[in-house]
């Protein structure tokens, strides 16, 4: 009995630990030294300051993201769309940052609130399709997320097009006074810091203290419920989406104006897609998304040096983040496993009520 | 055949469903089993049709002890159970939903199963469209075609659990012909499972008597009612007292409401409703009656006519702009449509407000959800989840989030699966919403309630309203009939 | 354009469609015992990457296949075993698994990038590829074609005139019923589950030695998002599954006619077009104004379009069977 709380207590490290032995064997098959590459990961996330800031820097677009995720997971819906969302903000503070002139407060003020305006309206779209046209949400969401990309490579290739000639490699840089000023010479601005950080106290007070929580939290858990119980379902699933397509917009924003400084081809580079992942390994708690957040950023900083030192693809990064969400999900819970109290129990309620229907 | 039940147990936790049964059954014979809800009739029935296994104890038949690990080990030895609610697959054609499971081959062999089908329900005065989906029958054909499957299967013993209830009085009638048949005639053991003594009177010769997962006695029928009652009970339970009530204005009123989905239409719907009454609506499931109650509730719109709430006309207004002018909806299933299983009971208190504050204030919505839970007698704490409390226990969470001075209440089953204490305990409640000049109108496939509790009574059949008649002059034989269609 | 160029054309559309077919139809029968399998994109990168490598070492396409399919069906076990036995969300398993697919893909492959290896052989029926326009279209083909259409035809006749197939669909319907006629509902899903995640591995494989021949990183992305839409327009029926696959080929054919047509419009104008279609077909699967519109039509008319425009999913599809 006392081995069996040890092993209950012990087992969320189990899925992490097996993460990591997967992602050994596969290092170990392609003749690589484990202990070598994962040093240089290390020294790729946090070997200069300069890195570390990096690492920070790539945490605060997947933060505000995840944010924005964890209201749509509550709701119920699953908004792939986001990484159209993050992109057609970055397209948004793009347009302001390359044609509007004013003074460099009032410029980001405008990038910052057409980002969200933008990410809203696309995260928006995705909403109406879903309510009024039966459309899911991860098929709406990812016909918009092509879309964008295909908009973006239209602007930069045409219209947004740097004047010495064509290229799909991105419009011409922006303005100094367009962009987030930012720490030392690195990609970090901080404050783009302080804006994710006013989004996890607002999202933390919206889902633990506010009917708007609790109605979305309803919609998640029985949508038909929910709306007898007086929650206007498409207002409340529009309205999810929109927030998160906000802080997506606003990610997208942080990503042209400081990790970047102009508008790429590639440029949510699959933010939106990581960040289900951190707040699925989060099992949607909002405390510890900001962690789990950080923590990919640094895996993932880590394989881009690990490529231009090793030659191992940087894919590697995304296998060890996604093998440990998945072990997570699967063996996560001992009690699936029927190592802690049996799911089987559940399973055979007694069935007094003699209702079946 | 000859079946012994021998010391069946079957628990739930600390839940004792079947706590030491033994029964024999014998050719020819129709047996009821009675007992109240929860009194372990249906689980006895699953371990006996192999749907469950017990925890200890066997099944003898002939003799012979059987284990039945699935409902098809438990047909092909001859046992098969026709649920309350059929296991067909409402997509499929008729012909795929008797074939399915029927026997080895690969190809499927539509055109002798067809004739099969033909002749057994013709010699069972059946009369199933071969052409049809199951999902267009009514129950009372579902349930038909599910007694022709279980007898083409070889069933030598038939478990029939409540099956009269949501069928119209001829298809009553042609079940109790055809169980009849079966038994006298083919020697067939037929095993009704149901709490109304009147049909147990009419079909059985013999009743088991179950109570709290006890087998608690056995009587030859005919027999006095009392003594079933008694052994059911314990005791007899005093007969609920209806507290007369003097009927106001007429609160709700239709005129000529045409309802129309693809799958029913619903025409010339004249009613008026007045302020206290209850009203009731009878009928088989899908004829139009839920129809009516979702169109008032704003849950689907009228495509012509009136529909005039105190005065005011709400036709086609949304459920939510229905429900700000004090009418409330009541749905059939409780965590499906009504409660959200895993929120909690103060949660749930601060969702169904009249209205909300933008920050929800924890403390004082606890302390409401307490007073709730103390008024309506709800067994359960605050922070209990919804899914945590018993079905009784869910329907009174439900009369609890239901808002003060209501105009008008609207119900489908109100009591379905519910004991006779929690029972009178809701109408109660619904009788005390009168006195605020609530109109009530509800949805019950129990003929017995919906005469006990109603004023008026209208009967749907095939998306026509009936007349109206009187509670006090009907009868449930009138009414059957009706439901049948001579409106 | 004259005819010869537009049948040769529409071969080409016919070769192109056909690993999207044999996607389509495992999904569907995938979706139809009730489990859905959202991993598609992975899946099919994963096998296009491991059917090529394996071809590619062992000079076999036939292996390259068979790897392909291993490596589906390893995945819709990941799927069905994360589902049926620790019964997580299909959605999420299946998500989490179509990047780890992406990301294990270029992985994996990296050091075979942009080589030549094997190809399907050409294989042009005898005497039947001599009738005219039938001909050309669908006997002067390769065995992926040929395979396509037959698994499209095979799917069908198993699913609606068998027993098994009636297994099939009662699991996807309603295991309660299904488990009380006898079906192991537990191992038949896993079972189907299985298969159509093999399918799918072939349809990768099949792109990568057939289509478009090679390997990348990202080399069929996006792929596996559109069998699973053509699913949904397909109604959950191989058959019209398979017109879905064609008619999506023969819009990226389209898009490349009008390019010549109108080479004034910017390339990405016409890269959209099967993005905005895939909204426009879900909306018509699935829009409730679409019955409205049909309401509005002739009685004799409305049956058949409803047959061929809408669907209802089978009912119990992602839903977690409790009993055993």
């Amino acid at each position: 009995m006392r081995i069996r709380t040890w092993i209950v207590r012990i087992w969320p490290l189990v899925p992490i630990l097996a993460a990591l032995l997967f992602t050994i064997g596969l290092l170990v098959l392609f003749g690589a030294d484990p202990v070598e590459v994962f040093q240089a990961m290390w020294q790729g996330a946090f070997g200069t300051q300069d890195k570390t800031l990096s690492v920070v820097a790539f945490t605060i677009p997947l933060l505000l993201s995840s944010l924005g995720l964890l209201l749509t997971f509550t709701a119920g819906l699953w908004n792939i769309g986001i990484e159209g969302q993050i992109v057609m903000g970055a397209v948004a503070a793009s347009w302001v940052a390359l044609f509007m002139d004013a003074t460099s407060p009032v410029l980001i003020a405008v990038e910052v609130i057409l980002a969200m305006l933008a990410g809203a309206l696309w995260a928006g779209v995705a909403g109406i399709l879903k309510t009024r046209g039966g459309v899911h949400e991860i098929f709406g969401g990812l016909a918009l997320n092509s879309l964008a990309i295909i908009f973006t490579n239209y602007l930069i290739s045409g219209p947004w097009q740097p004047p010495e000639g064509g290229s799909f490699f991105g419009t011409v840089p922006f303005r100094e006074i367009s962009q987030l000023s930012r720490f030392a010479d690195s990609r970090f601005a901080p404050f783009s810091l302080l804006v994710a950080m006013v989004a996890l106290v607002m999202v933390f007070v919206a889902l633990r203290g506010t009917t708007w929580g609790l109605k979305l939290k309803a919609l998640g858990q029985n949508p038909r419920s929910a709306f007898l119980l007086g929650v206007s379902s498409e207002r409340e699933t529009i309205l999810a989406m929109m927030f998160c397509g906000a802080l997506a917009g606003l990610a997208g924003a942080v990503r042209v104006l400081s990790w970047y400084d102009n508008l790429k081809q590639n440029i949510s580079g699959g933010i939106g897609y990581l960040a289900l992942l951190v707040v699925m390994l989060a099992a949607y708690r909002t405390l510890w998304v900001p962690l789990i957040a950080f923590f990919f950023s640094a895996v993932l900083n880590g394989a881009i040096t690990l490529q231009l030192r090793t030659q191992l693809h940087s894919s590697l990064g995304g296998i060890l983040t996604g093998v440990m969400v998945l072990f997570v999900l699967l063996f996560g819970s001992s009690k699936a496993l029927g190592i802690g109290k049996s799911s089987e129990d559940e399973a055979l309620e007694p069935d007094t009520s003699e209702i079946e229907s | 055949m000859r079946v012994e039940i021998r010391d069946i147990r079957k628990y739930f936790g600390s839940v004792k469903a079947n706590d030491g049964i033994t029964l024999t059954l014998e050719e020819g014979h129709i047996y009821g089993v009675l007992g109240e809800n929860g009194a372990g009739k249906s689980t006895l029935m699953k371990i006996l049709s192999g749907y469950q296994p017990p925890d200890s104890g066997e099944i003898l038949l002939n003799g012979q002890p059987h284990t039945f690990d699935s409902p098809l080990s438990a047909l092909k030895n001859g046992v098969g159970m026709l649920y309350q609610d059929p296991h067909d697959i409402p997509p499929f054609s008729i012909v795929d939903n008797f074939l399915l499971g029927r026997d080895k081959r690969l190809r499927l062999n539509y055109r002798a199963a067809e004739s099969e089908l033909k002749e057994l329900s013709s010699k069972y005065g059946f009369a199933l469209d071969i052409q049809a989906h199951v999902d267009s029958l009514s129950l009372g054909e579902r349930q038909q075609l599910e007694l022709v499957r279980l007898l083409a299967g070889g069933a030598e013993v038939l478990i029939l659990d409540e099956p009269t209830t949501g069928i119209s009085a001829e298809q009553k009638d042609v079940l109790f012909n055809s169980m009849r048949k079966l038994a006298r005639e083919e020697g067939k053991i037929l095993l009704l499972v149901s709490h109304k003594l009147e049909e147990v009177q009419e079909l059985c010769d013999h009743a088991f008597i179950l109570r709290r997962g006890k087998y608690v006695g056995e009587m030859e029928i005919p027999c006095p009612n009392e003594k079933l009652v008694e052994m059911m009970f314990g005791q007899v339970p005093p007969r609920s007292e209806r507290p007369t009530f003097e009927l106001g204005d007429p609160m709700l009123e239709l005129r000529d409401v045409n309802i129309s989905t693809y799958r029913l239409s619903v025409k010339n719907l004249n009613l008026s409703v007045r302020a206290g009454e209850i009203f009731g609506l009878a009928g088989l499931e899908g004829s139009g009656q839920r129809l009516l109650i979702q169109a008032c509730a704003g849950l689907v719109r009228p495509e012509s006519g009136q529909i005039i709430l105190d005065g005011q006309d709400i036709t086609s207004w949304s459920y939510h702009k229905t429900r700000a002018v004090n009418v409330a909806y009541v749905a059939a299933g409780r965590l499906e449509e009504g409660l959200v299983a895993s929120l909690s009971l103060t949660e749930h208190v601060v969702l169904a407000q009249r209205e909300t504050d933008f920050f929800v204030d924890w403390a004082a919505s606890g302390q409401d959800a307490q007073s709730r839970i103390e008024h309506y007698q709800i067994v359960g704490r605050p922070d209990s989840t919804a899914e945590e409390l018993s079905g009784g226990n869910q329907q009174r969470l439900l009369f609890g989030l239901l808002w003060n001075k209501l105009k008008l209440i609207l119900l489908e089953h109100p009591t379905r699966g519910l004991d006779v204490r929690s029972t009178n305990y809701i109408w109660n409640l619904l009788y005390q919403r009168r006195q605020d000049g609530t109109a009530i109108i509800f949805i019950s496939p129990d003929l017995d309630e919906i005469i006990e509790r109603s004023d008026r009574i209208a009967v749907f059949s095939g998306g026509v309203m009936s007349r109206i008649v009187d509670a006090k002059t009907t009868s449930v034989k009138e009414i059957g009939h009706m439901i049948g269609g001579q409106l | 354009m004259n005819d010869s160029e537009l049948i040769l054309i529409l071969a080409s559309i016919i070769l192109q469609a056909a690993p999207l077919m044999i996607a389509v139809c495992g999904e569907t029968i995938t979706e139809r015992v009730g489990v859905v399998n959202l991993s598609l994109d992975g899946t099919m990168l994963m096998s296009a990457m491991t059917g090529f490598v394996v071809s590619l070492k062992t000079d076999s396409v036939w292996l390259g296949f068979l790897a392909g399919a291993a490596v589906g069906a390893l995945f819709a076990l990941i799927i069905a075993f994360g589902t049926i036995r620790l019964r997580q969300s299909q959605v999420a398993v299946g998500f989490v698994l179509t990047l780890l697919g992406d990301d294990l893909s270029a992985f994996l492959g990296q050091n075979f990038t942009h080589i030549p290896g094997p190809v399907v052989k050409f294989m042009p029926i005898p005497v039947l590829k001599d009738i005219p326009i039938l001909g050309p279209l669908f006997f002067n083909h390769d065995m992926v074609v040929y395979f396509a259409f037959a698994l499209v035809g095979l799917t069908w006749w198993w699913l609606f005139r068998t027993q098994p197939g009636l297994h099939l669909r009662g699991t996807g319907e309603r295991p309660e019923a299904a488990f009380a006629r006898g079906v192991n509902v537990n191992r038949v899903r896993y079972l189907y589950t299985l298969i159509g995640g093999a399918l799918v591995g072939i349809a990768g494989a099949a792109y990568s030695l057939n289509v478009k021949i090679g390997w990348a990183e990202g080399h069929t992305r996006g792929l596996g998002w559109i069998a699973l839409a053509i699913v949904i327009f397909g109604g959950w029926s191989p058959i019209r599954g398979a017109f879905g696959a064609i008619l999506f080929g023969a819009t990226k054919a389209l898009a490349t006619v009008l390019q010549r047509i109108f080479p004034e419009v910017s390339v990405v104008a016409f890269n959209s077009i099967p993005w905005l279609l895939m909204i426009l077909v879900l909306l018509i699967v699935s829009s409730e104004s679409t019955e409205r519109i049909i309401a509005f039509l002739p009685r004799p008319l409305q049956r058949p379009l409803r047959h061929l425009l809408r669907a209802a999913p089978p009912m119990a599809l992602g839903k977690i069977f409790g009993g055993k």
